[in-house]
């Protein structure tokens, strides 16, 4: 039996002052409805929340969140891998409707971040290390991607412009997107002079904390059939973990846990990476997107700088990856980022994603990374 | 044997490897080493991964080390905002093993991933409490 998506709904992501966590909830859930089309919400067996509750004032997500769309009394339950909160979410969703538990379920991700201030969002997301030996020296996120960066530079001679570059596509991409965050170009020179967060990373190598929304709905392949008429079908599933650690990791140019989760998924999907014709990888910071050419294995280790200096990930390429804009322009409201991929992926494969289309799209692939690489989910779609 | 003693801000008040601030204070590195398999670990774990025996005993390290990667910290976190910039290196133990610490003594011109440093074991004069840590510095 298979499993599709008959229902995305996407809000805008970005600095939310002007709605609760419940509420952006809701803005993603009624859009999913509404491309439904065909669907009550009582016949939605469980809702599946993928968020990472530290960042909220509110416990216990899902309870609110159910209540405020209406969805009592139905099961709902939250997901956590931290970043990639919405990708177990789908997981989740996948094996409920395989066990034949529930035909349709709903996956809906949301976070709210900048209630917090810079300096405290920073210590929280620090903390994504292990507290008991690094963060009592002040790491941050970027600086654990940063320690990736400079030793993908040592081993591979890869350099800052070629992170940069993937700053670029993603913000070129990003521009085109209404629900992004960051709708405008950037250069490198701009990029290069920008303020430093943590070498060699400047903020254009980063991408922003976000507030935002997106719901998925899945549902069985009979039942998927009878509510849409192309269901986007999920064919391959991957995940993996990988050291909480830096210190126990066996190197610091790959993220193990993302390569693991790639080989699972193409082996169950019966496909291999030169037959995806779109991706959606996790570029919190410039030098993931790199790590993700190489982990996925559009391209050989060490050769993710050659791959963004010749173009390989725009549209035209050999994979064109991040064309919604990916969190660099999209942001990055941690809980939600997964379905946001998934709601792109959705969106290519049917066809519907305009000036942003990738001419045939058949084939595509998410890659959510949780933390710093201690979860990865990669998942294949079809149409 | 508080845990706390360990770092300018402490996330970990309680460890089954307290002793280690204790040995840090004395101006030791230590590390575990299990009483069943013999496995060395740092940074220091009470219980083996490779066995899961619960036994250990410490294990001094001679505090030598390579420089595995780093980075400069502009953005820093709530209780690190005054020393900002700092830079953070993670070093190869060559008894085993991997640790992470602020580099001192080094301007940025000079940092060379693969370069021999060494672990110094220091503590906070200005802080009235004990507060122990460890610098990574010049190896000749």
């Amino acid at each position: 039996m298979k499993v599709g998506i008959v229902g995305i709904g996407h809000g805008k992501f970005g600095r939310r002052s002007d709605a609760t966590v419940q509420e952006l909830a809701f803005e993603a859930f009624r859009l999913a409805m509404e491309d439904t089309g065909n669907l009550d919400r009582k016949d939605i067996d469980a809702t599946i929340i993928g968020s990472v509750p530290e960042y909220h004032k509110q416990r216990s997500l899902p309870g609110v969140v159910a209540e405020y769309l209406g969805m009592n009394d139905q099961p709902t339950w939250l997901t956590e891998a931290a970043c990639a909160s919405s990708s177990a979410a789908i997981r989740s969703a996948y094996m409920a409707i395989r066990s034949g538990m529930h035909e349709v379920v709903a996956v809906l991700g949301v976070q709210k971040m900048t209630e917090l201030e810079t300096p405290e969002l920073l210590a929280l997301m620090g903390r994504v290390g292990d507290v008991q030996w690094e963060s009592i020296f002040g790491t941050t996120f970027p600086g654990y991607y940063a320690f990736y960066a400079n030793r993908h530079m040592h081993e591979f001679g890869t350099t800052h412009e070629q992170m940069l570059k993937v700053a670029v596509k993603n913000h070129h991409y990003g521009a085109m997107n209404e629900k992004a965050m960051f709708r405008k170009e950037i250069t490198i020179e701009k990029a290069l002079a920008a303020a430093p967060v943590a070498d060699p990373f400047t903020v254009f190598d980063c991408c922003a904390n976000a507030d935002g929304a997106a719901c998925l709905i899945l549902a069985s392949e009979e039942k998927a059939k009878k509510l849409h008429d192309t269901p986007i079908w999920l064919e391959g599933l991957g995940c993996a973990s990988a050291a909480m650690s830096l210190l126990r990791r066996p190197d610091l140019v790959s993220i193990p846990s993302a390569k693991a989760a790639s080989e699972q998924a193409f082996k169950q999907a019966s496909v291999s990476p030169k037959d995806i014709a779109v991706a959606d990888v996790h570029d919190c910071f410039t030098i993931a997107e790199i790590l993700a050419y190489e982990d996925i294995g559009f391209c050989k280790k060490g050769k993710g700088g050659k791959f963004i200096d010749e173009e390989q990930s725009y549209i035209g390429g050999s994979n064109p990856i991040n064309i919604d804009g990916g969190l660099k322009a999209k942001g990055h409201p941690v809980g939600a980022t997964g379905a946001s991929q998934t709601y792109e992926i959705v969106t290519q494969l049917r066809g519907d994603a305009g000036k942003r289309q990738v001419d045939g799209a058949d084939v595509g692939l998410t890659h959510n990374v949780g933390g710093i690489g201690q979860y990865t989910f990669v998942h294949i779609y079809k149409r | 044997m508080p845990f706390k003693w360990f770092g300018k801000v402490s996330f970990v008040p309680y460890t089954k490897v307290s002793q280690f601030a204790d040995e840090l204070k004395e101006g030791r590195l230590v590390g575990s080493r299990c009483l069943s398999c013999g496995h060395v670990s740092f940074p220091p774990r009470a219980d083996c991964i490779e066995c899961l025996s619960p036994d250990f005993e410490w294990v001094e390290y001679s505090g030598k080390c390579i420089l595995h990667t780093f980075t400069i910290i502009h953005a820093a976190p709530t209780g690190f905002d005054d020393i900002a910039p700092y830079i953070i290196g993670i070093v190869d133990l060559p008894e085993g093993g991997r640790l992470l610490g602020w580099m001192r003594g080094i301007e940025k011109e000079e940092i060379e991933i693969g370069m021999p440093l060494k672990v110094v074991p220091r503590m906070f004069e200005e802080i009235p409490e004990i507060k122990v840590y460890y610098t990574l510095e010049k190896r000749e």
